[in-house]
């Protein structure tokens, strides 16, 4: 038996809203951290996985307050510590890597004074080493040019940067154990692999302990040793990453793994119905038993953590449960052969550079376009998924299709009309074809407005429906979306987020518009939500003949959906195909790279690195887009636009043949994590 | 760096430009004249002739403001009319007075403010927080004059610890103020701490409710090394530029408590030329208290500049 | 952090003002500022008839009498009741300062909400014009205007709502901008709505609350301002009662008849907190942090 290093026991906490009444947030935890190991907490978001993390720091949120149980940390309860005490724990003996590295950094003090404070609190290095110490820091978390990164301000890092920068402070105090509150969530995807790299070597470096919160199944399938499902406040499933992962026991377990889009599977993964409950609306029962299809009822009575063959599960019904496979048939939708062009995009370049004045009058010679030389085509009723990491130029090409951006050449055309034009100056039907969606449905729907408000206001500008007509349509649209009618007089903040993503899309149908542009529509959703909202955009667009253009940075949700993809780099296009040649056949190195840096929720599964992820601020001014960063680049790569080379409908430019792009992708340069 | 710098200085410079035209716009624009204005009812006859000769008002309005504004920026502010002297005399020694009373004010005001709003922001709603923002919305609301004509009754009338009214000339030395200034300051100072400490007492909540302040929390910073050193600088970077307008706001009352105490300073000069219907005098002080102003702003840039990493250094 | 920051409380389909109404109950503050504004409103509407002593009436043989039955202020430096006079002191600061708040409020609005939503260099450009004319002095600026036209309530609304408008332009301008890059107006934008109904239809319902809270910061605001005037004599013209102009009045005598000064002094300052109160417990109701309104 390990020793216990953190011990949470009956462990139950909540706050009192402005009514006065106690909302619990978690409820009746126990679990045991043992001394080296590395645990996973997962759920999805208001679980109260963070809300646990913070508390072993004794760290409560404001209004927040223990009803029962206790944590401790050595033997010792750490909510009975004096704050002296308390103080010289946190940042000491357990440290917190956050969530957002770039803001829980201070923004007026130097990484210099931020280093050197934590080792002056916490360290017993001398004042005249503290320099030293921190260049070895940040050595440790592989920063290149560690001097140079002591003299700068958080602002002027990257998101990796940030995030490594966030990672030496912590161990500035010598740790033992560290919490991990989403250290990857909101980095690209080769950072986000990086960074879980980075942080699997130090555990094994240092032996340290790690509690590590994630939403991401596939990030702590990666780094942790056993894993806690967390629901409503609850943990209801515990067991060894391996056998939770394989083997899930409860029902929510199941239906969550199986709901994660993969790139082994084809097609749409099964959807779970209904959203996650509020946090604290839950008092009695099985909170899962309303989104459970196993549901009976025996589950309105609270059910234990109790021991199923390896793993500990909360649910009534365990053992009697027909056997889960993680993966089982997914959705795979016909899609229409041979249909005719609707989107035609020659040879587009976008600059957001205006010259200035005293510019032209210097005849400066302008800065390297930020999006350039774009060819794309978009067949009616089909899927183009825009590829790339953040600064990629995905969005700006949007902008540009939707007229909020004014291309600087080229040519956009929606079959006859022209798209180069800015919104404004489109006609009714121009502008009724295409739709957008956006990212974040908190911020797309007016707060102040009905959903029957937000759906009239298409209604009224493209038809000019009157009042009566537009609640029916209303109405209609809202059934479209599978919402019933009540929700036309609710407010938006009165939706979840499903729901409100939901509205967002039926605004967008509103207009019966032929091409729909969805910005990451699902990436602020949850992983039972995104599901469901990924398969009813397939309806829809099955239903009303829609094109998609599409972007995400979750490679497993465009393999789900789309049938073409075009990968960017940096504004530029890397590779173009069906879904099936760039997932499967010859790649881009670009492409290798980012397939390789994906995480699934396997055990088995290992990301591999290619290259560094230093994110880059501008486009080379000639060569290859990628020359910086490939590590097959050859000096002809910097000198001259690399050449498209063509295997049926899949489009790569590289310089190299595919010949040799297949052998040496297929065997990329394996950055051993150890030795890297 | 040095390029913001100038930046701000060739905006300040600009600000003031515009600010030339305005007053001598608004003078042009509205009904009658230097000279009419001046004269009231014997704006009649050879008295307005011989007025409008001596200040050229048949001249182009143009050409006017040409060597106007010419004077202005080589330094002169041009002549009164009332007093038949150069402004620049009657100017000077007044404008150190208001100065010294500004500055002092400024002193004390500006400090006890930061503390006082850091303090309530950390005890917020409960009592510290109660008293000074109660106190603050007092100090901020009641009119100046009627703060002044209290603490006159109080402190110079009951207690008799100050004199009521200032005796003492505008020329007379500084030292010889002192005891008048006392009153005054308090007044101004009350005034500019209430509505600084409001500002900086919400916008410490702010970043104290800040993901970086949680996290220093979390490294186990002690607890006023984080009030001080991580969060006040950021806390006082939205409240800078405030405070410059209010403290600008607050020139109008200055003329006020000027008044109220007859303290020789630039508004009660002010007030006097204004009854005089002196509009040389009137432009030439609009001008001063508007340069005060932009000075004000361009500290607070400054400020901003040397507190905000972001504006510094681009990424 | 969705965990404590989720609206958990949230009655379904109650309206917001109601919400709003019902939070605003809770604070002691602002519902006795609320009560003596109404109280200030009331005085102000029909207080002349109220009134037990006629308010110009001058009498040598009372010169500052002591507050008593009679008498219940006392009586002033020409003998007349300070009552009556108090009473309806505020009538013609309220009356003008209201209309020169609505003033402002409309054509400082309309222009900040523009102005915000345009942007770019004509933003930039017509701001710093508006810096420029907040750089002139408030109170230079309206002397100057009445030395030159005289005064009148008609210059005085006009003017208080011209320069008062000048300040709400920068905080309506600040709110819209908070705004205007938010998904929703770029929904609006790329659906392809015109600009006017971004402005009125996607833009004003949410710059509203701010709107409102800088009605009442204006308006307080510009009852300090119009009361400085009456002091320096440039407000009301006598006889009518102001106020501001019987602590100028009285002021000299403070040591002999401090009442004289005291209770015109404390019905202005009520006044003008009683609106602070209430606004500031109104922002709070509706979540909006006053303090941050510059000016």
């Amino acid at each position: 038996m390990h020793n216990s290093i953190l011990h949470v026991q009956d462990f139950s906490l909540g706050y009192r809203n402005r009514a006065g009444d106690l909302v619990s947030v978690l409820r009746h935890i126990n679990l045991e951290i043992r001394q080296g190991e590395s645990i996973g907490l997962v759920g999805e978001s208001g679980c109260g996985k963070s809300t646990l993390a913070l508390a072993m720091m004794a760290f409560l949120r404001g209004g927040s307050e223990v009803i029962s149980g206790q944590i401790d940390f050595h033997g010792g309860n750490l909510f009975t510590l004096s704050s002296a005490k308390l103080a010289s724990l946190r940042g000491g003996k357990v440290g917190l890597i956050p969530q957002n590295a770039g803001q829980s950094l201070t923004p007026t003090m130097k990484i210099e004074a931020q280093l050197t404070e934590a080792l002056r609190l916490h360290s017993n290095v001398p004042s005249k080493q503290w320099r030293q110490r921190a260049i070895e820091l940040l050595q440790q978390v592989r920063l290149p040019a560690p001097e140079a990164m002591l003299a700068r301000y958080p602002h002027q890092l990257s998101g990796g940067q940030q995030q490594r920068v966030a990672i030496a402070m912590a161990l500035a105090g010598n740790p033992e154990l560290l919490v991990l509150d989403e250290p990857t969530t909101g980095l690209d995807v080769t950072t986000q692999a990086h960074i879980l790299e980075l942080l699997r070597s130090l555990r094994l470096e240092m032996g340290m302990t790690m509690v590590f919160v994630s939403h991401d199944l596939g990030a702590v399938a990666r780094i942790s040793d056993r894993i806690a499902v967390m629901y409503a406040g609850e943990i209801i499933e515990l067991g060894r990453c391996a056998d939770v992962l394989r083997t899930p026991a409860h029902p929510y377990t199941q239906s969550l793994l199986r709901a994660i889009p993969r790139l082994d599977a084809k097609g749409l993964p099964p959807s779970l119905a209904g959203y996650p409950p509020k946090v604290g609306s839950v008092t009695q029962g099985c909170a899962f038993a309303a989104r459970c299809q196993h549901a009976t009822g025996q589950c309105q009575q609270d059910a234990q953590l109790l021991p199923h063959k390896e793993q500990w599960v909360r649910c009534h019904h365990v053992g009697q449960l027909p056997a889960s496979n993680t993966v089982v048939s997914h959705l795979v939708p016909p899609t229409k052969q041979n249909a005719d062009t609707l989107l035609d995009i020659r040879e587009l370049q976008i600059s957001y550079h205006k010259p200035g004045f005293f510019e032209q009058l210097r005849n400066r010679p302008a800065p390297v376009a930020t999006v350039d030389d774009i060819d794309l085509t978009l067949k009616q009723g089909q899927t183009l998924a825009l590829v790339g990491e953040s600064g990629s130029g995905k969005s700006t090409i949007m902008k540009a299709i939707s007229g909020i951006q004014t291309p600087s050449q080229g040519q956009i055309q929606l079959q006859q009309a022209d798209l180069n034009q800015p919104v404004e100056k489109r006609d009714r039907q121009l502008k009724r074809k295409v739709q957008m969606i956006f990212q974040n449905p908190d911020a797309s729907l007016n707060p102040r407005h009905t959903v029957l408000e937000i759906l009239q206001q298409p209604l009224r500008l493209y038809f000019g429906l009157n009042n009566t007509e537009c609640r029916q349509r209303a109405a209609e649209l809202l059934q479209l979306v599978r919402l019933a009618p009540h929700y036309l007089d609710r407010m938006p903040g009165q939706l979840s987020g499903g729901e409100k993503q939901r509205v967002a899309i039926a605004r967008c149908f509103a207009g019966d518009p032929e091409l729909v542009l969805c910005d990451e529509v699902t990436s602020a959703l949850d992983v039972s939500v995104q599901a469901a909202v990924l398969k009813l955009l397939k309806e829809l667009q099955q239903e009303k003949g829609v094109t998609y253009l599409f972007i995400a940075h979750d490679l497993a949700v465009v393999k789900a959906l789309a049938d073409e993809v075009a990968v960017l780099y940096q504004g530029r296009l890397c590779q173009v195909g069906s879904v099936e040649a760039v997932f499967g056949g010859y790649q881009h190195p670009y492409t290798c790279a980012l397939l390789n840096a994906v995480l699934q929720p396997d055990p088995d599964h290992a990301p591999q690195l290619c290259g560094d992820d230093t994110a880059e601020q501008h486009p080379p001014a000639q060569g290859c887009a990628y020359q910086r960063r490939c590590t097959l680049a050859e000096p002809r790569c910097r000198q001259a636009t690399p050449p498209w080379q063509q295997v049926g409908g899949n489009r790569i430019r590289c310089h190299l043949s595919l010949d040799e792009l297949s052998s040496r992708n297929g065997m990329p340069m394996l950055i051993d994590a150890a030795n890297f | 760096m040095i390029k913001l710098i100038l930046q701000r200085l060739a905006l300040a410079f600009l600000t003031l430009a515009t600010v030339c035209v305005l007053v001598f716009g608004v003078t042009e624009a509205l009904p009658g004249d230097v000279c009419t204005a001046f004269l009231g009812r014997d704006a009649q006859g050879t008295r307005l002739e011989n007025c409008r000769q001596q200040r050229n008002l048949d001249q182009p309005a143009l050409q006017r403001f040409a060597t106007w504004s010419a004077g202005v920026f080589q330094g002169d502010l041009g002549t009164s009319l009332k007093r038949d002297k150069p402004i620049n005399d009657l100017v000077a020694n007044r404008m150190r007075n208001t100065a010294a009373l500004g500055l002092g004010a400024a002193l004390i005001g500006i400090p006890m403010a930061i503390l006082l709003g850091v303090l309530a922001a950390l005890r917020r709603d409960r009592t510290p927080d109660m008293v000074i923002s109660g106190g603050s919305i007092f100090a901020m609301t009641i009119p100046e004059f009627v703060t002044a004509t209290l603490l006159i009754y109080i402190f110079a009338i009951q207690l008799q610890w100050f004199p009521a009214i200032t005796t003492v000339r505008h020329s007379a030395p500084l030292s010889e103020l002192i005891p008048n200034i006392i009153l005054p300051m308090v007044t101004l100072a009350l005034v500019m701490m209430a509505h600084i400490l409001r500002m900086v007492r919400s916008s410490m909540i702010d970043v104290m409710a800040s993901d970086f302040v949680q996290m220093a929390r979390l490294k186990g910073v002690p607890y006023w090394r984080i009030v001080f050193i991580h969060a006040l600088p950021s806390a006082m970077l939205p409240a800078i530029n405030i405070i410059a307008l209010t403290i600008a706001w607050l020139l109008g009352g200055v003329v006020i408590i000027e008044q109220v105490f007859n303290y020789p300073g630039i508004g009660t000069l002010m007030i006097r030329a204004i009854y005089d219907r002196d509009l040389p005098l009137v432009q030439a002080i609009a001008l001063i208290l508007a340069a005060v102003y932009v000075l004000c702003n361009l500290l607070a840039d400054l400020a901003s500049l040397a507190l905000n990493p972001r504006l510094r250094s681009a990424r | 952090m969705t965990a404590i920051t989720a609206p958990v409380a949230t009655h379904p389909n109650s309206p917001r003002w109601q919400q709003a109404w019902q939070n605003m109950r809770r604070s002691t503050s602002g519902m006795i500022g609320l009560a003596v504004l109404l109280l200030h409103l009331v005085a102000a509407a029909i207080g002349q008839w109220l009134a037990p002593h006629d308010w110009t009436l001058q009498n040598g043989y009372i010169m500052f009498q002591t507050p008593s039955t009679e008498y219940w202020f006392g009586t002033d430096n020409l003998g007349r009741d300070l009552f009556s006079r108090t009473l309806i002191g505020g009538k013609e600061a309220i009356t003008i300062t209201l209309l020169g708040t609505l003033l402002a409020m409309v054509w400082g609005s309309l222009a900040g909400i523009t102005l915000g939503f345009i942007g770019g260099k004509t933003d930039e450009w017509l701001m710093r014009f508006v810096d420029a004319l907040l750089a002139i002095p408030w109170l230079l600026f309206l002397l100057l205007i009445i030395a030159l036209v005289g005064q009148s309530g008609l210059t005085l609304v006009l003017t208080l709502g011209f320069f008062y408008g000048i300040a709400v332009i920068r905080v309506v301008r600040g709110a819209t901008l908070e705004y205007v890059p938010k998904d929703f107006v770029l929904a609006a934008k790329t659906r392809g709505e015109s600009k006017f109904t971004i402005v009125t239809k996607e833009l004003l319902p949410n710059v509203l609350d701010a709107l409102l809270v800088e009605a009442a910061m204006r308006w307080a605001w510009m009852l300090l301002a119009f009361s400085s005037l009456s002091f320096l004599g440039f407000g009301v013209v006598p006889p009518t009662p102001d106020w501001g102009l019987m602590i100028a009045d009285n002021r000299g005598m403070i040591s002999i008849a401090p009442w004289a000064v005291l209770f015109p002094a404390l019905a202005l300052s009520s006044l003008i907190i009683s609106i602070n109160l209430t606004a500031d417990a109104f922002a709070k109701a509706i979540g909006l942090d006053r303090a941050k309104a510059p000016v």
